[in-house]
């Protein structure tokens, strides 16, 4: 009786606090909505993974069938081969793609020239504004065999798209084309905040602009770069479906060194219409992932809570 | 006295040597590497404008030969197609930014609200979705089997209306602005949703001024919405046109003849270049004027309280 009573109150002092706070609810009602219906939903929609999809009988339907596309996927070798060209393409992208934002920051922060700064920094920052399409478009007319810019220059022609191995650099050299003049911006924004009478001391301390590159900036970056560094190693197993997809299209010759778990999902769904198959490939994907994100941000967090993302 | 005076001197000497060592490296290598990310940009506007036989015979090029318009001329010819490709896109970017700017900055607002109790509870319900979700699979019958996405306006204006990556900038900058702003206004009677409209929208402008530019910039690339969800031509948006008529020269025929222009050979690769160009121009002439916003916007999330 006494308890039932308590459940009685604390509902209904609940409730007090729904009209109490209706228009903060009402507020984010839709957000909320939103985020139930497009993303925890479909988390449900993961049981997919195990399920032998029939469009007729739907998600709920379909018949379990256990591990099966699990086995498909792993015995295939089709698991290995995207798992490690996501993996690595990731790695190489933000090792050297790191190296080269701070090198391209450092160099902004130290050139006096204003005009010629500003001028540089709007020309590199021009790729990211346009879309993965044109971009493809762009790579078209540089390494086309028949047509492109590259073997017009080179005397002894080289079909790029029929050979893989050379993928591997050309993604790497599009990734830092894209993305670095965006990068280099957080970067530069740090060094901007040193000051400047570190460096002032420095000067007649005698130390030279190479010392203080890397006695001063440098030690001052080193924070940031590991923040950055473990929040990107965070989504080591997330690649970018939009450039791969976009610059390989299906080319086949090219798959074996250019699928990543991404294109290889979106295929199983869309080409080969194998939903078990691609489910199970992205459920592998978001254990990955999550497993990633959790353990990055749990060193983050370690070294700097500021930067946590939880 | 003479010898720390000559000291003094070497050293700098030796320093100007070192920065103008550093100057020169780099002077060159920036200057370079920025050449470097726009002379793609200037090859496809050399290809569009080149005649296409040229092209055929001695591939793209530095300099335009033979200078021609024709693969302008038949895209242009019957703008149908491609102005209608504008047009969705224009839409859907003004009214999908328009939708996400509002609702992410005003629930980053509310979720930072002190006197909102459960604001940690939501945060963690809209937390998790960066950290785990369902992939495409599912998403994707969700979307066309039980939300009935397939050829519809809003499947290209849904999927990215709202962000929590976004919602959570919003949040960290409406923390900055004072509490006292909207107690006051809370003291004489104002609601929780009209002090939001009348007085912290207008302080967070230049929140909506970043998330409306990363937003609107999403909206107008995006081309793999309507690869998921639209088979419409009359429906496609711009990047998707441009992707389509990239992959098949069938596509490009399609153009062609609907132009009515005859041509012994389809000019298949400058059609490509000058379709590269149309759908690429408006972000390359505002681009000037608002990549300083855009910058200064990169910073704004940053400040952590």
């Amino acid at each position: 009786m006494v308890s039932n009573n308590r459940l009685m109150n604390s509902i209904s002092s609940f409730f007090r606090q729904v009209i109490r706070y209706r228009t903060f609810l009402l507020m984010i009602m839709i957000p909320f909505i939103y985020i139930i219906v497009f993303s925890y939903i479909p988390m449900g929609g993961l049981v997919l993974a195990f399920k032998d999809y029939k469009y007729r009988l739907g998600i709920f339907g379909s018949p379990w069938i256990g591990l099966k596309n699990f086995s498909y996927f792993f015995i295939s070798g089709a698991a290995g081969r995207v798992v490690r060209n996501t993996l690595l393409y990731n790695l190489a992208f933000i090792v050297i793609g790191m190296i080269i934002e701070v090198f391209f920051a450092i160099i902004l922060s130290e050139i006096r020239g204003k005009y010629f700064k500003k001028l540089t920094q709007s020309m590199m920052l021009l790729p990211f504004f346009i879309s993965w399409v044109v971009a493809s478009s762009i790579l078209y007319s540089i390494l086309s065999y028949e047509y492109g810019l590259l073997n017009n220059v080179l005397s002894e022609p080289v079909n790029v798209y029929a050979n893989p191995a050379l993928w591997p650099f050309i993604l790497v050299f599009l990734r830092i084309w894209k993305s670095s003049g965006y990068g280099c911006v957080i970067y530069l924004a740090n060094i901007t905040s040193i000051d400047s009478q570190v460096y002032e001391a420095a000067d007649i301390d005698g130390a030279n602009i190479w010392q203080k590159i890397v006695y001063i900036t440098l030690q001052h970056l080193r924070p940031t770069m590991v923040i950055m560094f473990l929040l990107a190693m965070g989504n080591m197993f997330r690649g970018d479906f939009g450039m791969f997809y976009q610059t390989i299209k299906n080319n086949g010759i090219l798959l074996p060194y250019t699928d990543i778990i991404d294109t290889f999902v979106f295929r199983a769904l869309l080409s080969s219409s194998d939903v078990g198959m691609s489910a199970a490939s992205g459920l592998l994907q978001s254990v990955l992932c999550f497993l990633t994100v959790v353990t990055a941000n749990f060193i983050v967090t370690k070294i700097d809570p500021e930067y946590a993302l939880f | 006295m003479s010898e720390v005076n000559a000291a003094l001197k070497s050293t700098s000497i030796k320093i100007d040597s070192d920065r103008i060592a550093f100057n020169i490296i780099a002077y060159i290598v920036l200057g370079s590497f920025a050449l470097l990310c726009v002379l793609p940009f200037y090859i496809i506007i050399v290809a569009s404008f080149t005649n296409e036989q040229t092209i055929m015979r001695e591939g793209y090029s530095f300099f335009i030969r033979n200078f021609s318009t024709e693969g302008y001329k038949i895209i242009l010819k019957n703008p149908a197609t491609i102005s209608r490709a504008y047009l969705n896109t224009i839409c859907i970017t003004i009214i999908g930014t328009a939708i996400s700017v509002f609702f992410v900055s005003m629930c980053g607002y509310v979720l930072q609200k002190r006197d909102f109790p459960w604001r940690r509870g939501f945060m963690l319900i809209f937390y998790f979705t960066m950290l785990f979700n369902g992939g495409l699979t599912p998403y994707y019958i969700l979307c066309t089997r039980y939300l009935g996405f397939k050829n519809q306006f809003y499947s290209l204006i849904l999927p990215q209306a709202f962000s929590v990556w976004n919602m959570i900038i919003a949040k960290n900058f409406m923390r900055t602005i004072p509490e006292e702003i909207p107690e006051s206004a809370k003291i004489d009677g104002a609601g929780e949703f009209l002090i939001f409209i009348r007085l912290i929208l207008p302080l967070a402008i230049p929140l909506l001024a970043t998330l409306g530019l990363f937003t609107a910039l999403a909206y107008w690339n995006d081309w793999y919405n309507c690869m998921l969800f639209i088979d419409k031509t009359n429906m496609f948006t711009l990047q998707y046109f441009l992707q389509e008529m990239l992959n098949s020269i069938e596509n490009l025929r399609i153009v062609a003849e609907k132009s009515g222009l005859i041509v012994p050979v389809l000019p298949s690769e400058s059609m490509k270049m000058a379709m590269t160009i149309v759908v690429t121009g408006p972000i390359i002439l505002v681009y000037p004027f608002l990549q300083r916003y855009f910058i200064k916007g990169l910073t704004i999330g940053a400040v952590k309280g």
